[in-house]
């Protein structure tokens, strides 16, 4: 396939392999960090492990929408649907987050709530002019990706005066996360990041500077596939090697320094910061994610039915926390692979297959019992 | 005056304009008449015709395999078949890959009351055709009706019965550490069909369910000799599935290779599109053929010089693993396993 076969490419991905073989040199490893799930999923479904000498450690971010999603959050999702009788809308990964008391949206479902699994904010626009009668909530999760389709739906349904539609806003930001491991304890052992790729066709690169001009470590931005891993992680041993700190780009193809410029605005106009959001792992963390402006505020769930968000501990078995911010692998979890599946989810990073944990089962376990 | 009333005379179904109703499930006159103008007429052979509740079949000397597959695909009609075809197809595949040579199936019809007469007589054609060119008649079936809205239109539970060939030893536990695991062409054509059209995606090429009758193809391997001893069609869960059920039984793991596996480029480009994995989508006209490793090279020989195998590639190897993993060495050279699938890909898919 056309634009993409380039980059599965296996002898050029030979040799870059030995070109990372060659340069990496130091004494005292690499330890770089992929923020995002998507990089997580491709580093797994190609094996790119066996690409690299092993003291270049690839360390997964909390970049996974669903992974870093409390408990509390999903709570008040489930709550709308089965207290409030709503039609609640939400994409696919999402209904299967555990909630409080062993629940899920997945599990309400079969409970009888009205939950709906949807591919793009267009089905819940749909939806809500199909049940005029009904209350329509569109769950909205994601980092910067997914932002602009929930800011075109909202502003949409204000132009056609949609009055059954409204979103429980849970869209976070990158950058804020990334300060936010800088600043904890696991940040100091990083060397560099793999920066994320369709969050930065939204952004650009120019949000990443401040962690190479104030923190030190180098971010080379990369795109999805195997090969743009790899040559990331190529540039960033050459940083480091040279004592360089710089946000690169390797992703020229499609991100930019300013990013996409009209879906920034769009953002904008329709969403201003929260104070401050708690994340699974993170805890809360200022200024690191979005709700609706005030002239948008009656497509506001959380305000039309006067849910307020409660805090809820993880299970304590659970090290969901710990693996979000790079401290520890899934294999180090007690419950991994036993307690803790895919088909079984007790923690969030073990349902999508860009979560850590769920990567880790499904496309890395055997290295284990080698 | 006489001659006006016609004492066997009942108006034909109009099949054009005509609706189930709940009176074609109630064993009354309706019913009797949707038999015989629509599924009698079409299925039409010497067994159908005895006209009693069950088939009278002749002896058979060997041991008997029997199938059965329920099919609820929506929607009932994609490029490359329709519910019909692929319930005749679907069957005569699960007992072809036991080893067996597929002799008869019976069709039993689930029919929404308001379901278009005009579709269930292309559904009732389709099924007719699939079974004349697979040469397996359809000797007994049964129909009900549910009311609206307790049903999707039609769902369709085929059964099949075959008599297995002499000397064939065929079982999912059979395969063993250096066994090479052949594959008869591409993957993912059913599935990517069926959910192309359901969300409206066009490509510059479409893409064609692979629903088709495997057992001459099953017949022609087995005559060559080879020793085979694994046999699957990999439908629902696809490759990956089917392999991991394999791994399971015979208690081995496996290595594939992924440069090995072929996938038509618009299935490809629709599974990148919806972030699937073709090795978890769904085949009807594929199978899985796991021999001894001196016999591998023949065995492609044979099932490349087949028209339904011409792609058949040797795609990976049987090999000793306490845990069971099917794993794949990636086009880039990494290696990975190939779990499991987690959850639902693609509901109503056969």
């Amino acid at each position: 396939m056309k634009y993409i076969d380039e980059f599965r490419n296996g002898k050029l991905a030979k040799n870059i392999s030995a070109n990372i073989a060659r340069e990496a040199t130091s004494l005292s490893g690499y330890k770089l960090m992929e923020f995002c799930g998507g990089h997580t999923h491709a580093i797994s479904r190609y094996g790119l492990v066996d690409l690299l000498p092993d003291h270049v450690h690839l360390i997964h971010g909390p970049g996974c929408p669903v992974c870093v999603l409390p408990i509390g959050r999903v709570d008040q999702s489930i709550f709308l649907a089965r207290e409030h009788g709503v039609i609640l809308c939400t994409y696919a990964d999402t209904l299967r987050v555990p909630a409080s008391d062993n629940s899920s949206l997945m599990r309400a479902r079969a409970n009888g709530a009205d939950v709906r699994m949807i591919y793009s904010t267009q089905d819940a626009l749909k939806i809500a002019r199909e049940y005029p009668d009904r209350e329509v909530v569109f769950l909205a999760i994601g980092f910067e990706t997914t932002t602009p389709p929930t800011a075109w739906a909202v502003r949409q349904a204000a132009f056609e005066g949609l009055k059954n539609f409204s979103i429980l806003c849970d869209h976070v930001l990158t950058p804020a996360a990334m300060h936010a491991i800088l600043a904890g304890e696991s940040g100091t052992a990083l060397d560099g990041f793999v920066g994320p790729a369709h969050v930065s066709t939204i952004i650009g690169s120019k949000p990443y500077e401040p962690f190479a001009d104030n923190y030190g470590k180098p971010v080379v931005i990369a795109g999805f596939e195997p090969l743009d891993v790899m040559q990331a992680i190529l540039m960033l041993v050459r940083q480091i090697n040279d004592g360089r700190a710089m946000v690169e780009n390797e992703f020229t193809r499609a991100v930019t320094r300013e990013g996409n410029l009209k879906a920034k605005a769009l953002v904008d106009e329709v969403f201003h910061l929260r104070d401050t959001f708690e994340w699974r792992g993170l805890g809360s963390v200022p200024n690191s994610a979005l709700k609706l402006r005030p002239r948008f505020s009656a497509f506001d769930a959380e305000l039309k039915f006067g849910v307020d968000y409660v805090a809820v501990p993880d299970n304590r078995a659970c090290e969901c926390a710990a693996i979000l911010r790079g401290q520890k692998r899934p294999q180090e979890c007690k419950i991994f692979g036993t307690v803790c599946t895919p088909d079984n989810p007790v923690g969030s990073c073990m349902v999508s297959s860009e979560g850590s944990c769920a990567a880790h089962y499904s496309y890395g376990r055997f290295r284990e019992s080698a | 005056m006489t001659g006006l009333v016609k004492p066997n005379y009942s108006r034909p179904l109009d099949i054009k304009h005509g609706r189930v109703d709940m009176s074609h499930g109630s064993g009354g006159r309706a019913m009797a008449q949707l038999i015989t103008e629509l599924f009698a007429a079409a299925f039409d052979n010497e067994y159908l015709s005895q006209g009693n509740d069950g088939a009278l079949l002749p002896q058979e000397t060997g041991r008997l395999v029997m199938a059965t597959d329920s099919h609820v695909v929506s929607p009932l009609f994609f490029a490359g078949g329709d519910i019909g075809c692929l319930s005749v197809h679907g069957t005569i595949n699960d007992v072809a890959v036991m080893g067996a040579q597929p002799l008869y199936l019976s069709a039993s019809f689930i029919l929404e009351e308001g379901f278009l007469l005009s579709d269930l007589k292309r559904i009732v054609e389709s099924m007719a055709q699939a079974s004349r060119e697979s040469g397996v008649p359809i000797v007994t079936g049964d129909t009900k009706v549910v009311e609206r809205g307790k049903g999707d239109g039609v769902f369709i539970t085929t059964t099949g019965i075959g008599v297995m060939r002499n000397g064939v030893k065929l079982s999912g536990d059979l395969a063993q550490p250096g066994d090479k695991i052949l594959l008869s062409g591409t993957i993912g054509d059913h599935g990517m069909a069926i959910l192309s059209q359901r969300e409206g995606l066009a490509f510059s090429a479409p893409i064609v369910s692979d629903t088709v009758a495997l057992h001459r193809l099953v017949a022609t391997m087995l005559d060559s000799g080879v020793e085979l001893r694994v046999l699957r069609d990999p439908t629902r869960g696809g490759l990956a599935t089917t392999l991991n059920e394999i791994a399971k039984q015979s208690g081995v793991g496996m290595m594939l290779y992924e440069s090995a596996i072929a996938v038509n480029q618009p299935v490809e480009a629709a599974c990148e599109f919806l972030g699937l994995d073709p090795l978890y989508v769904a085949n009807e006209g594929k199978l899985i053929a796991i021999c001894a490793p001196q016999d591998a090279q023949r065995l492609l020989a044979v099932m490349r010089a087949h028209p339904l195998a011409e792609a058949a590639s040797i795609i990976g190897e049987v090999q000793e693993d306490a845990h069971g993993f099917v794993q794949l060495t990636t086009r880039i050279g990494g290696r990975r396993v190939i779990d499991w699938l987690t959850g639902e890909q693609l509901p109503r898919i056969c």
